[in-house]
């Protein structure tokens, strides 16, 4: 069967709130809300590992639901509300799993990182004291070839017990260059490099 | 003058909880106290920042989305790449007709093997091993046949990626399928279909003009093994089976190229080593370097299957061809099918001991799937296989052969882990057989300092002894375990590591920090292990130093990231960098004090002469106008890497109704010379052990009788999931590599070489019977046990 | 003398013997004197001029990258190996 040419094909103006944003995209019925976050509006945070379900690599919430969005058309999510990895943080500073992540030294390429906060924070959301077998549980849709998990699942056993404002400035310890300043001595001296309890 | 970063204090043993903080629980390293605790350091020597565990410079940018890998990259006027693989497992191509794909709307571009000019049957050096570009071309499109399922045949650049696909179902090829045959053995029989007309066996060095799928057949003997095991009071003898095994990182291949009208080709792709690809760009297209430029994106994943090139040269010739950007990007099922997996293996291993517990000989057959192209690592299996053990008499044949499979890449370790899958169920035989404890027994015979390996050269310092004591030691090796079916196995695996040049660039800023560009792509927390060395010798925190990842045009040759060679060789020049700062500032600081520059110290961060002092950072912004920036180089290509040896301790249950093993607790025990920086040296241990445990239980090729891989997509190519694991305790012992100035030894490769071998010795120890092929997956347990 | 390790299966050319003393300050040296004392072993050995691609040379248990130009110690040891890659 020869194809024909599939531009002209119907294509369909999707209205949603992304990362608490209303935003709308184009797209043909066949696209994947992943191809439309990652080509269409250019939010590549989400990543593609295998197309087919079966690596959590393209996670996101969709009203609060966690999906695979290579499993969800772009057009189902007319009037939904999405929240990707680019929405994790707030101004206020980073997600308690982000900076968990950092911490505990829970990613190694981070090709796996997105899909893995966007799980976890959906873990925590319904579920916010997880046993670690909760943790194993519920992240085992999400694949990691490099940490074994280990530290992955310390690291949301860690964020649970974390109080949202503890997370808040820590965003100069991740290496963006600014100034030391807005954090406690404890964490200045676990995370810029000086032995413990020196300097 | 330069004085050389040195310990502070003297060794101690820092027991490490979970999230990183140091708490020493004051026990000297030599002590014989129980080793408890989630994340053991045996420290040897303390630094200010090489040992702690900063935030890594990437961190986040990697947990916020914001990192780019390959296939995030996006440029103006883009085209998407497909290409068309073959259907047939071994074929020749008798004609390629694509003309009904060029009419088709939206379609630019198509190309063929037709594209690319003729290879030489000639060999380059990639750096980390060979090439034979005649091959290498042929990967890329194929010449006159396809030798695997998935072979790439043509590629397609079209206005979308839907129309590329589209464009492949007009694609025309006639094919002449011919016999396949994808097992080791039977590849090796006279009566095998040949996949190449022209191969012949080399024998080291020896044409021997005998047509065949054996490309390359070498050997190592030491001593007298024929008399050794006729002296030996026990002989064991077994062989093993290994199913072929993907690498299985997460992110697929991608390559985005822009091939200019001025002929410069610029290439944006994940890769385990820019300058790699750049060369293997090179002679692929017949392009020279200079007019290559290489960007490495962030990888999602490579473990050795991310330096070859498999979409890059594709997407140049497109770009070629169009005068347009083109990404090329992988799906799935074309990673498991068309990109190396490692070997499929047959390894015979035979051993023998006397009445008091030393082994006297010891022989091995391994034979490797190379896949369609000569070229697997079986001869770093032969280095590997009987290494942790002082044998005086030993014999080992390693025999490379061509399958109708991927041509095999890289797996970390390569080679490694199916060699020990064989002699770690010898030697536990062995010691059973003897009534030895088998850490004890292994210990009897432990290779040291000094130890000749079968292949030859002999072990420089090394850590085997250290690894298999704190194994003994651990509370899990003490720990009671009770329950039916449920067993404790032990296994050791030695990974030489490699060297490699690398180059960094140190550029010091008039604010005390400093900017470190370098070329090792960060695929497990490199940038941080780089900058610590760096901050180490120049008195900076970790975060004074600013790590940059650069393009080919932007720092000096650097190999790949991998072969266990980045916090070493890059490490290394980085610590040359950071001496050629302090070398230049002393000067600097002389003029300041119109003293020599030879009086000048350097120390703790501090330049002085006599009473004078001045800080790094004070000197730093002074630098404008004593002369003018200061930038260090340091370009090294060492030669005194360490290799390393670690240890499994894993407690497994099995159902005997099902098959099923689950793994209870597991251990790993890795000397690493010394961690920069530790919670990343876990970080490999941890996965390098999942890795294997993924191998040892439920991995493997599923092959049809035409040659076909029938279990292409990660639901049926079943990596391990968090559900499927404990937590994967460690301790990190520390004997220095006197190559390196903290001790580096390579960390990333050995993890994966005992988990299999460690797993099949629990396994026997659950249900008293033995595994000889992997993976030992539920229907081989129950085929074992009799149970169907 | 450096001590030449000789590889098994071109110790037909080397009267069966494992280990061969050979003079030679570096790696080109002692393969020229190799194959004085026993030819055809250098045809073996190298493509030209240079190392065969498949071989690598150890000189005191350290692979060297330099090949024929690798400096020899009256008391080294030298190893030919087959070329090998990590991952």
């Amino acid at each position: 069967m020869v194809a024909t040419e599939s531009a002209k094909t119907t294509r369909t103006l999707v209205s949603t709130r992304i990362n608490g944003e209303e935003t709308e995209f184009i797209c043909e019925p066949r696209q994947s809300l992943l191809e439309c976050l990652r080509d269409g509006i250019g939010l590549t945070g989400t990543k593609e590992g295998c197309n087919d379900g079966n690596c959590g690599a393209c996670n996101v919430l969709m009203d609060g639901r966690l999906v695979n969005s290579c499993l969800v058309l772009g057009v189902e999510a007319q009037g939904a509300e999405i929240m990707t990895v680019e929405g994790m943080a707030g101004p206020a500073g980073l997600h308690p799993l982000q900076q968990a992540f950092l911490e505990q030294a829970a990613l190694q390429c981070g090709i796996c990182t997105p899909g893995f906060l966007v799980a976890a924070r959906a873990l925590l959301d319904q579920n916010p004291d997880p046993t670690e077998h909760d943790v194993r549980f519920w992240l085992a849709g999400n694949l990691c070839r490099c940490t074994g998990y280990d530290k992955i699942v310390r690291a949301v056993l860690e964020a649970a017990r974390m109080k949202p404002a503890a997370a808040n400035v820590q965003a100069v310890h991740a290496g963006n260059g600014m100034a030391a300043g807005a954090s406690s001595a404890k964490a200045t001296a676990k995370t810029n490099g000086k032995a413990n309890g020196k300097g | 003058m330069v004085t050389t970063a040195r310990p502070r204090t003297a060794p101690k043993t820092n027991g490490n909880n979970a999230n990183g903080n140091g708490k020493k629980n004051g026990k000297n390293g030599n002590a014989t106290g129980v080793l408890t605790g989630s994340n053991i350091v045996l420290t040897n020597g303390e630094y200010n920042v090489v040992g702690t565990r900063p935030v890594r410079h990437d961190g986040m940018d990697k947990v916020t989305g914001r990192a780019i890998y390959g296939a995030d990259v996006k440029l103006p006027g883009l085209l998407h790449g497909k290409i068309l693989r073959s259907p047939h497992a071994h074929a020749r191509i008798k004609g390629i007709d694509t003309s009904k794909a060029a009419a088709l709307p939206g379609v630019k571009a198509i190309v063929t093997g037709a594209d690319i000019a003729t290879g030489e049957d000639r060999v380059i050096d990639l750096g980390e091993g060979s090439g034979n570009v005649k091959w290498m071309r042929e990967n890329i499109l194929a010449d006159a046949k396809v030798l695997y399922k998935g072979h790439a045949i043509a590629g397609v650049a079209a206005t979308s990626a839907l129309i590329a696909e589209q464009a492949l179902k007009l694609i025309e090829v006639d094919y002449e399928p011919l016999p396949a045959v994808t097992e080791v053995r039977a590849a090796m029989r006279p009566d095998a279909p040949l996949l190449h007309d022209g191969l012949t066996t080399a024998s080291l060095g020896k044409k021997t003009k005998k047509k065949s799928n054996v490309a390359k057949h070498f050997q190592f003997v030491l001593g007298d093994p024929d008399k050794g095991f006729k002296q030996a009071d026990i002989v064991v003898e077994r062989e093993v089976d290994t199913a072929t095994v993907h690498q299985g990182y997460i992110e697929p291949q991608n390559g985005t190229a822009m091939w200019g009208q001025d002929g410069n080709l610029t290439v944006w792709c994940s890769t385990q080593g820019a300058f790699a690809a750049r060369d293997q760009l090179s002679e692929i297209l017949d392009l020279p370097v200079s007019r290559i430029k290489v960007i490495p994106t962030e990888i999602g994943g490579g473990f050795g299957g991310k330096i070859n090139v498999y979409t890059e040269p594709v997407a140049a010739l497109l770009s070629r061809k169009t005068g347009r950007p083109v990404k090329v990007l992988m799906s799935r099922a074309d990673v498991l099918q068309a990109t190396g997996p490692t070997p499929g293996s047959y390894v015979r291993v035979k051993m023998g001991a006397t009445k008091d517990g030393r082994i006297i000989a010891a022989e091995a057959e391994i034979a490797f799937e190379a896949g369609g192209y000569p070229g697997s690592p079986v001869g770093a299996a032969a280095e590997c296989v009987f290494s942790p053990y002082d044998i005086p008499n030993g014999r080992i044949d390693g025999y490379d052969v061509v399958v109708n499979k991927p041509r095999s890449s890289p797996y970390r370790a390569p080679g490694a882990t199916q060699a020990a899958f064989a002699t770690e169920q010898v030697v536990d035989e062995l010691a059973q057989k003897l009534g030895m404890d088998p850490v004890d027994f292994r210990l009897r015979n432990a290779a040291k300092e000094g130890t000749r390996r079968i292949d030859g050269p002999v072990f420089k310092r090394i850590g085997c002894v250290e690894v298999l004591e704190a194994t003994k030691r651990h509370a899990h090796y003490q720990a009671p375990l009770g329950g039916p079916n449920r067993g404790r196995g032990v296994a050791i695996g030695y990974w030489f590591n490699i060297g490699l040049p690398s180059s960094v660039a140190i550029h010091v800023n008039d604010d005390g920090t400093v900017h470190l560009v370098e070329g090792s792509t960060d695929i497990g927390g490199t940038r941080a292990s780089i900058a610590m060395q760096a901050a180490e010798v120049l008195g900076l925190t970790a975060h004074e130093v600013r790590p940059s990842v650069v393009d080919t045009d932007s720092i000096g040759f650097t190999g790949v990231t991998g072969g266990s060679r980045t916090t070493y060789a890059t490490g290394y020049a980085a610590i040359e960098a950071a001496r050629d700062v302090v070398r230049q500032m002393s000067e600097r600081a002389a003029l300041l004090w119109e003293v020599e520059p030879e009086n000048v110290g350097f120390k703790d961060g501090t330049f002085s002469a006599g009473r004078k002092k001045l800080a790094f950072k004070e000197l730093a912004g002074k630098l404008g106008k004593t002369g003018g920036p200061v930038t260090g180089r340091g370009n090294v290509d060492p030669k005194g890497q360490g290799g390393a040896f670690a240890t499994n301790i894993v407690d497994v249950e099995v159902d005997l109704e099902t098959g099923k093993t689950q793994i209870l607790r597991f251990t790993v025990v890795q000397d690493a010379g010394k961690a920069i920086h530790p919670s990343y040296v876990e970080g490999q241990m941890q996965g390098g052990a999942v890795q294997g445990i993924g191998w040892a239980l439920n991995e493997e090729y599923w092959m049809n009788a035409r040659g076909e891989m029938t279990n292409a997509s990660l639901l049926d190519y079943r990596m391990p999931t968090s559900y499927d694991l404990p937590m994967i305790d460690t301790v990190i012992v520390e004997v220095p590599n006197p190559g390196h100035p903290f001790g580096v030894r390579g960390v990333g490769e050995v993890p994966i070489v005992p988990p299999p071998a460690a797993i099949a010795n629990a396994i026997a120890a659950a249900i008293g019977t033995r595994l000889y092929t992997l993976p030992m997956n539920p229907g081989a347990i129950l085929e074992a046990t009799g149970v169907i | 003398m450096a001590t030449v390790w000789i590889p098994s299966l071109m110790r037909e050319l080397t009267e069966g013997r494992q280990t061969v003393e050979v003079e030679g300050s570096t790696v080109r040296q002692v393969i020229r004197n190799l194959e004085v004392a026993f030819p055809g072993i250098r045809a073996r050995l190298c493509t030209g001029d240079e190392l065969a691609t498949h071989i690598n040379v150890a000189v005191d248990g350290i692979v060297t990258r330099m090949g024929m130009l690798e400096r020899v110690q009256p008391d080294s040891e030298v190893h030919f190996l087959p070329a090998v890659s990590g991952g």
